[in-house]
């Protein structure tokens, strides 16, 4: 038994989706940031199955490419919940429902 | 990737991994599913160390599992009037939906795929390579990242700021 690059893509295509599950219908905004910080995770664990498989002479840039997604990751998980924390201070509530001051 | 302990870690931290993820979708109360969130970045820290990725997965374990999700409990701790609830919008079902369409396709993509792989671990695939690499081919993505990161270091300090503090500001 012998475990490939399809072991690897297969985990990672449901931990992707599981994260979208939960981004799209969570309702708490802090809920909806954790699914994105799965969705990103389970593309790096893509990249670096596919670099380890590579048949290319450069294997370590999907390495490359995961150093600058858990980059954007955490610059984008500072940002959200500060966001998350400054719509609390003016609504009281993170809840995605109620978030609507732009309806018209 | 031979060898009974391989096949064995793979499959162990593919169970902690998937059973993880759907306790971040299924607890009801939003604590809990942070401590899901961490068991699951704990094992793709462990998927990174079986692909033999070692930067990465020390990486993933101080980013991710020491940073990211305190910075998550803190938010949770910051926001309590707003609830513990982790319930689901009136969107869950077509969510649910879409995500299993989704994997319908990935899981075929992935098996209908002739994938051209080489089994034997690349010669320079150590973090001596990684940060050769960082400094040399991709050195202008490199330094765009840190100024991304200091843009959302001065980012988060602005939004999160008191109106006091604020109006203290603007006094001097």
């Amino acid at each position: 038994m012998t475990i490939g690059l399809e072991h690897f893509l297969t985990v990672s295509a449901l931990v992707f989706c599981i994260g979208l599950a939960i981004a799209l219908s969570k309702r708490n905004a802090i809920g909806v940031l954790m699914g994105v910080e799965l969705m990103l995770n389970a593309v790096n664990v893509t990249l670096v199955a596919f670099s380890r498989f590579s048949i290319s002479e450069r294997p370590i840039t999907g390495q490359t490419f995961a150093v600058f997604i858990l980059t954007v990751a955490a610059a984008e998980a500072a940002v959200a919940l500060a966001l998350a924390v400054s719509v609390y201070r003016n609504r009281e509530t993170v809840d995605v429902d109620q978030i609507n001051l732009l309806r018209s | 990737m031979e060898g009974g302990g391989v096949v064995f870690a793979f499959y162990v931290l593919s169970a902690v991994t998937l059973v993880a993820a759907g306790g971040v979708m299924m607890s009801r109360n939003l604590l809990h599913a942070v401590l899901f969130l961490i068991l699951t970045f704990v094992g793709i820290a462990g998927f990174f160390v079986l692909l033999s990725a070692d930067f990465i997965a020390m990486a993933q374990v101080i980013i991710y599992v020491g940073a990211i999700a305190v910075l998550v409990l803190f938010a949770i701790l910051l926001t309590p009037r707003s609830g513990r609830d982790n319930g689901e919008t009136k969107f869950a079902a077509p969510a649910m939906l879409l995500a299993v369409c989704l994997a319908a396709i990935f899981l075929f993509v992935i098996h209908d795929t002739a994938w051209q792989t080489n089994d034997a671990v690349p010669q320079d695939l150590s973090a001596a390579a990684l940060g050769r690499a960082l400094l040399d081919t991709w050195v202008l993505p490199f330094e765009l990242a840190s100024v991304l990161l200091t843009a959302a270091l001065v980012g988060a300090i602005m939004l999160t700021r008191s109106p006091e503090e604020e109006a203290e500001d603007a006094l001097v």
